[in-house]
């Protein structure tokens, strides 16, 4: 199964007396775009919060091209390929579009501070590329005219396309998208999601999104996984998960006999 | 005139000074919301640091360029050594904890320092060697510019324009700005935070030697507890210019040389202490944010 990216072995995750997520496990293969849904408090940005590092599962194991990924810091995790965006916006508001971007590009810099102060033409030619980089990068999302704007001056759909332009700047194996429509209307998020299709294409990316609007979900989705209360009650595509009986209970309540 | 004009230039060269070493107050301040007060004892490390090192070198009684940059040297990696070890051992095991508690450890570093300088260098003030020869190449009148001054800004100024290339123009800079915005959301880009707040306190620390050793320069007596006064003034400098903001803590210390030079020629010296402390009251009543900061608020 050499094609596995990531394989979540049972994880587990407690908060004193409370699972938020309950011996989760699945897998995604290399390429795929996966879709995590569940009614909320399901536990999906904690299963994400797990994945990247923030929290330490209690109990199970990541591994993320074979290599287990319990116990890393989330910058160790960043480093090995797996991004992530956040459900409310965490850009760094003060920062300029393009210094947001060139941040995440960091940890692929060589040049250190001895050849910033020498101004030595390897410095300046790597600096003249990762700009040059950063804003191609920007004009997939159309957001190279924006390049030298504050962040927090952006509009809301935009700040949500600079986050995942951030994260695909530290050129990840795999991506976590956390909610990436939310606060959108109908056209932007189908406009967002024919962009995700698309990225994940040019990117070579492998996508694991968190998202509410099932319909949407299921149009690009190849693989469902359904969280409630901590629990994965369905996976499959969209024809099964749409047609499960516990998943329409997790989402409408168990209809009460009379 | 003549003396207006004196007094702006030792308030100037004061004031670079004070912003100097509110440079490093307002740097751990932006990266780890904490004021750090053995930043004031990290300064009189590094100002014993060049006196020892002056004797030792055998340069104490050589005035000039080399000996400046021996003595700056020696006290920027004095100083640097010290900040480092002490955020290591004091403050990193803390990282999480309230922050009341890691603020209660600086204070206890801070006394830790003073005290153990009290034991190992003595109580006894000494003398600072003369690191650079100081004339006077201009008189006017009551107007007298001596070079100790300008050297002073000279080297603030350089050291001040090497921070804002640092923070500016390096990878290592763009990370702080970053870590100082949203720590665990440059962790997530790639970026180690502990490495970033280390680095802070590196080049907070190293800009407080160079402090030490201007100061040296200027008023050359030293003794284990001589960073309190003039900490809590830059402190207070910081406070006034933004506590985080950059350009703010040098506004803020120059504002605050200036004042007090001023307050000295034209109220009373009695009044030099109790200026700083006005102006922090003040400040506090008026504009918390201080001068060039802002309000932070609070995420949801």
């Amino acid at each position: 199964m050499s094609d596995v990216l990531l394989d979540v072995r049972s994880i587990t995750m407690q908060f004193g007396g409370l699972k938020a997520v309950d011996s989760l496990a699945f897998q995604i293969k290399k390429g795929q775009l996966v879709g995590l849904i569940g009614p909320n408090g399901a536990g999906k940005t904690t299963a994400f919060n797990m994945l990247t590092g923030v929290y330490r599962p209690t109990s199970g194991d990541i591994l993320f091209a074979g290599q287990s990924m319990v116990g890393l810091r989330p910058y160790q995790i960043s480093r090995n390929g797996i991004a992530r965006t956040f459900q409310n916006i965490r850009l760094f508001r003060e920062l300029s579009v393009l210094q947001n971007v060139l941040i995440a590009f960091n940890q692929h810099v060589k040049s250190g501070t001895w050849s910033a102060i020498l101004q030595t033409q390897s410095f300046l030619d790597e600096e003249a590329e990762l700009r040059s980089k950063a804003l191609a990068l920007l004009k997939v999302f159309g957001l190279d005219r924006k390049a030298d704007e504050i962040a927090s001056s952006l509009p809301y759909g935009e700040q949500r396309k600079l986050e995942i332009i951030r994260a695909l700047a530290t050129k990840p194996k795999l991506i976590l998208l956390d909610e990436p429509a939310a606060g959108m209307n109908h056209s932007e998020t189908h406009q967002l999601m024919e962009t995700i299709a698309q990225i994940r294409k040019d990117f070579d990316l492998t996508v694991l999104l968190i998202e509410h609007d099932m319909k949407l979900v299921m149009g690009i989705c190849e693989n469902i996984i359904v969280l409630d209360h901590g629990v994965k009650i369905e996976e499959g595509n969209a024809q099964h998960v749409r047609s499960s009986q516990k998943v329409i209970e997790a989402y409408l309540g168990v209809e009460e006999s009379v | 005139m003549q003396d207006f004009v004196q007094h702006l230039v030792n308030g100037l060269s004061l004031g670079s000074i004070y912003a100097l070493i509110a440079l490093g107050y307002t740097m751990v301040y932006g990266i780890l919301q904490m004021i750090n007060f053995a930043h004031s004892d990290v300064y009189m490390v590094g100002a014993f640091a060049a006196y020892y090192a002056a004797k030792w070198l055998g340069i104490e009684n050589q005035p000039g360029l080399m000996s400046l940059a021996t003595l700056l040297v020696v006290s920027m990696v004095a100083c640097a050594l010290l900040g480092l070890t002490i955020e290591r051992l004091a403050y990193r095991p803390l990282r999480k904890a309230p922050k009341l508690n890691i603020l209660i450890t600086a204070i206890g570093v801070s006394l830790f320092l003073q005290y153990a300088g009290q034991l190992v260098f003595g109580a006894d003030p000494k003398v600072f060697p003369e690191v650079m020869p100081d004339i006077t190449f201009f008189q006017w009148g009551d107007l007298s510019l001596r070079s100790s001054d300008f050297t002073v800004l000279i080297v603030a100024l350089l050291a001040m324009v090497g921070l804002h290339f640092l923070i500016h123009h390096t990878k290592i800079g763009r990370a702080m700005r970053a870590v100082s915005q949203n720590s665990s959301v440059a962790a997530m880009l790639g970026v180690n935070p502990d490495r970033i707040v280390a680095m802070t306190f590196v080049v907070g620390s190293s800009l407080a030697g160079v402090g030490s050793v201007l100061v040296g320069m200027k008023y050359p007596k030293i003794e284990p507890l001589m960073g309190m006064m003039i900490g809590l003034k830059a402190f207070v400098a910081a406070v006034l210019g933004g506590i985080g903001s950059i350009p703010g803590a040098v506004l803020g210390g120059l504002l605050m040389g200036l004042s007090e030079e001023m307050v000295v020629a034209y109220l009373s010296s009695t009044y030099r202490d109790a200026l700083a402390f006005g102006i922090l009251i003040v400040i506090l009543l008026l504009k918390p944010a201080g001068l060039l900061g802002r309000y932070q608020v609070e995420k949801v």
